[in-house]
């Protein structure tokens, strides 16, 4: 059964494949969505594509610096999440609304 | 003493800044004691150091005190320096002792006037303007006390701003005079640019290696003759003048009789080594001379205002200055500058007595018959009308006779019109005379049922003092030069051999001295002849000028003086103002506004559409930056990949 198994190796070009299309995702969700916490979220899906071409190519050319540098960026989402979250909260109760398009009183 | 000279301008200048600081605090008495203090102290240190520059030798009385460097830039070395010679002693004679003289009268004249603190500290700035004039060794501090009385003199004209006539008049004086400081300043530049030095020692060294005749030094003294005009108020700038009578009468007699007019006969004279040497410039100056003399003795034929009747007579003298200096006789003009000083400085205070006793009125017509209730006033203003007239023995007649004398070597027909003009100058004092001193009194009653005459008194010993003064200068000053045909005592032209070495005359005497004296008695005879007609129209018929409305024909010409007030508004000022607005509603508006409200248009559209693009929504944001590195990237790969 395992010989006849077609067994795809997973290369470095599959990881960063698989990044891109994540922040693709992610920058689309956040150009799209109008609710403010699916935006966060796209974000965040950005941040972890980001995360994956890191870790890739940190595995890719044999050396952590590109590991170690992930966990700055997960620190620093959670405390932009932790920050980012409270904000929408505030901006609910003004605003009873979390619809971007509606938010919009900064016009020029 | 002499390297104290300092002093001479600085005591005026210190007057100056303790009445202008504290003068509101001192009151008007107090003020007028302090200028009148320090104005005196410049004459007695001008005195002191006249003293001892007359016991140097002849060839030793030029001294220049250097005070400090004021303007070095390359070749140009301009310093602060007073130059004591003849010349400029007898000028500040003149104008430190007359000057003081007005002094102690404005405190009686002023009196009861709320501002005269500000007069006072004009008064003190003008005499610290005009020493500079006087005393500076180079053109520049010359220049500087030029510009300096003609400040004062706009001040001091527009002093009684409240009127409408007073402050156009000063704005008058100062842009006329102005157009003549052009002059001036391209005579300035001119020597610079030919001679490389300002200072008068070095140019009239410099002199020596021009020809007589050449166009650059006929350049050079034409323009700065044209300053001339300006200040000293000859043809065509003389128009300033009589409406500068609007300010106090002290000023008019100060300033626009005595001392900042004559200016400009003064710095021909300072310039005579340049001047020598233009013979073109020198007939201009003479001619020019001529006509004003003439030209404005007819108009002070026909006026009424007893300051403007006064004024026209300045400006006529003035004439004869220009013509003596012209004819080359630079010593006899500035004699006639120290006379004219004496006896038109007596004639304005005089008048002023007259103005402050008749309650500030003008008009001869309204006065009459101020003979008896002002008798030293009188006396005074007689002896000043003999002096102007030119009657023997009296200082006028020294003076004038001594210009006429060159005039008549240099060109008998110029002779003509300046003894035309001698002619009209006795009838038209003889009038002012008259009229104002003689027959009936026709003051109007104003000043309630008792009569107006009541309050006509002499004025105070404050006022009379000066002139009695003066009345004595007016009449023995002319002994300072008495014509060498007349020197009975042997004693010589003083003040011809004083300034022998300080101004360069060229007059030549061709003439005998049976026609020196034929001439005499012909200009004795006119001045005799111009009495005779006052007499008659004035004295014995107790004729009193016409009412304005009243005159005719070319009499109304000469009354509305020629109508040259009118003729320069319609050809300078109101062309001026009319290319002006032409500039303002064209070029101004469309140009200039059109550039300024253009850039500022561009901006307020350009905001415009840049403001459009803040939307507010966080989307458009996010299209902006993901569209922005969208776009960096694809540059960066264009042209680096």
């Amino acid at each position: 059964m395992a010989a006849g198994l077609n067994v795809m190796e997973i290369t470095q070009t599959h990881y960063i494949v698989l990044s891109v299309l994540l922040f693709c995702i992610g920058a689309v969700g956040v150009l799209v969505r109008r609710n403010a916490i699916v935006i966060f979220l796209c974000v965040e899906i950005m941040l972890n594509a980001v995360n994956i071409a890191l870790v890739a190519f940190s595995r890719g050319l044999d050396q952590n610096r590109g590991e170690v540098f992930v966990f700055f960026v997960i620190a620093v989402a959670a405390a932009e999440s932790a920050i980012g979250l409270s904000l929408l909260i505030l901006l609910y109760r003004q605003k009873r609304t979390l619809d971007v398009d509606e938010i919009n009183s900064l016009k020029g | 003493m002499i390297e104290n000279v300092w002093l001479i301008t600085a005591l005026p200048l210190a007057g100056f800044i303790i009445i202008g600081l504290l003068g509101n605090r001192f009151g008007e008495k107090l003020s007028g004691i302090i200028a009148s203090l320090f104005s005196s102290l410049a004459f007695i240190v001008t005195a002191m150091i006249f003293i001892e520059v007359l016991t140097k030798e002849e060839s030793a009385r030029k001294i220049v005190v250097k005070l400090f460097d004021w303007i070095v830039a390359g070749k140009i070395n301009a310093s602060v320096a007073y130059q004591i010679d003849p010349l400029s002693l007898v000028m500040t004679l003149v104008v430190t002792g007359v000057g003081s003289l007005i002094h102690f009268y404005s405190i009686g004249y002023m009196h009861g006037d709320k501002l005269s603190a500000k007069y006072f500290a004009y008064l003190n700035l003008f005499m610290f303007s005009m020493l500079n004039l006087v005393l500076g060794s180079n053109l520049l501090i010359m220049f500087l006390g030029w510009e300096g009385v003609g400040l004062c003199s706009y001040l001091l004209i527009g002093y009684y701003y409240e009127t409408k006539e007073a402050g156009d008049a000063g704005k008058k004086a100062f842009i006329v005079n102005r157009i003549g400081d052009f002059g001036f300043l391209i005579g300035i530049f001119l020597i610079i640019f030919v001679f490389g030095t300002l200072d008068f020692s070095e140019l009239e060294h410099l002199a020596k290696d021009h020809h007589s005749g050449e166009l650059v030094i006929f350049w050079i003294t034409l323009m700065l003759f044209i300053g001339a005009t300006g200040k000293s108020a000859q043809i065509p700038l003389y128009v300033w003048l009589p409406d500068a009578m609007a300010g106090p009468t002290p000023v008019s007699a100060l300033i626009h009789a005595a001392t900042m007019v004559t200016s400009g006969v003064y710095m021909l004279a300072r310039l005579s080594f340049l001047y020598v040497k233009a013979p073109e410039t020198m007939f201009i100056i003479c001619i020019i001379g001529a006509l004003t003399a003439l030209f404005a003795a007819t108009i002070g034929m026909l006026q009424n205002d007893i300051k403007k009747v006064l004024a026209y007579s300045t400006v006529s003298q003035l004439g004869y200055m220009f013509m003596g200096v012209g004819a080359g006789a630079f010593s006899a003009g500035i004699f006639h500058v120290v006379t004219h000083a004496f006896f038109k400085a007596l004639l304005f205070l005089g008048a002023g007595s007259v103005i402050y006793a008749m309650h500030h009125e003008q008009d001869i017509r309204n006065m009459g018959g101020l003979r008896k209730k002002l008798p030293i006033t009188h006396i005074t203003f007689l002896i000043g009308t003999l002096a102007i007239a030119g009657t023997p023995l009296f200082s006028g007649f020294f003076s004038k006779d001594e210009i006429l004398w060159k005039v008549f070597n240099y060109s008998p027909a110029i002779w003509v019109i300046g003894a035309t003009g001698a002619l009209i100058t006795s009838y038209y004092m003889f009038r002012l005379y008259f009229v104002t001193f003689y027959g009936e009194s026709r003051s109007h009653d104003h000043h309630g049922l008792d009569g107006h005459d009541q309050g006509v008194h002499e004025s105070p010993l404050i006022m009379t003092l000066p002139l009695i003064i003066l009345a004595v200068l007016a009449l023995a000053g002319g002994f300072l030069g008495i014509p060498h045909i007349l020197d009975i005592f042997h004693s010589g032209n003083i003040i011809e051999e004083f300034l022998h070495h300080s101004v360069s005359d060229n007059a030549v005497v061709s003439h005998g001295k049976y026609m020196e004296i034929l001439l005499m008695g012909i200009s004795v005879l006119l001045a005799f002849v111009g009495f005779i007609f006052s007499y008659k129209l004035f004295f014995k018929n107790k004729g009193i000028p016409r009412k304005d409305e009243e005159y005719a024909g070319l009499q109304k010409t000469v009354y509305n003086k020629y109508y040259i007030d009118e003729i320069y508004n319609i050809a300078f000022v109101k062309s001026i103002y009319h290319f002006a607005l032409v500039l303002w509603r064209a070029f101004d508006v469309f140009v200039i506004d059109g550039i300024v409200n253009g850039v500022a248009r561009l901006l307020k559209n350009l905001g415009q559409g840049m403001r459009e693009t803040e939307t507010g929504v966080v989307h458009d944001y996010m299209m902006y930056m993901a569209g922005g590195l969208v776009s960096f990237f694809v540059l960066l790969f264009l042209f680096y990949l």
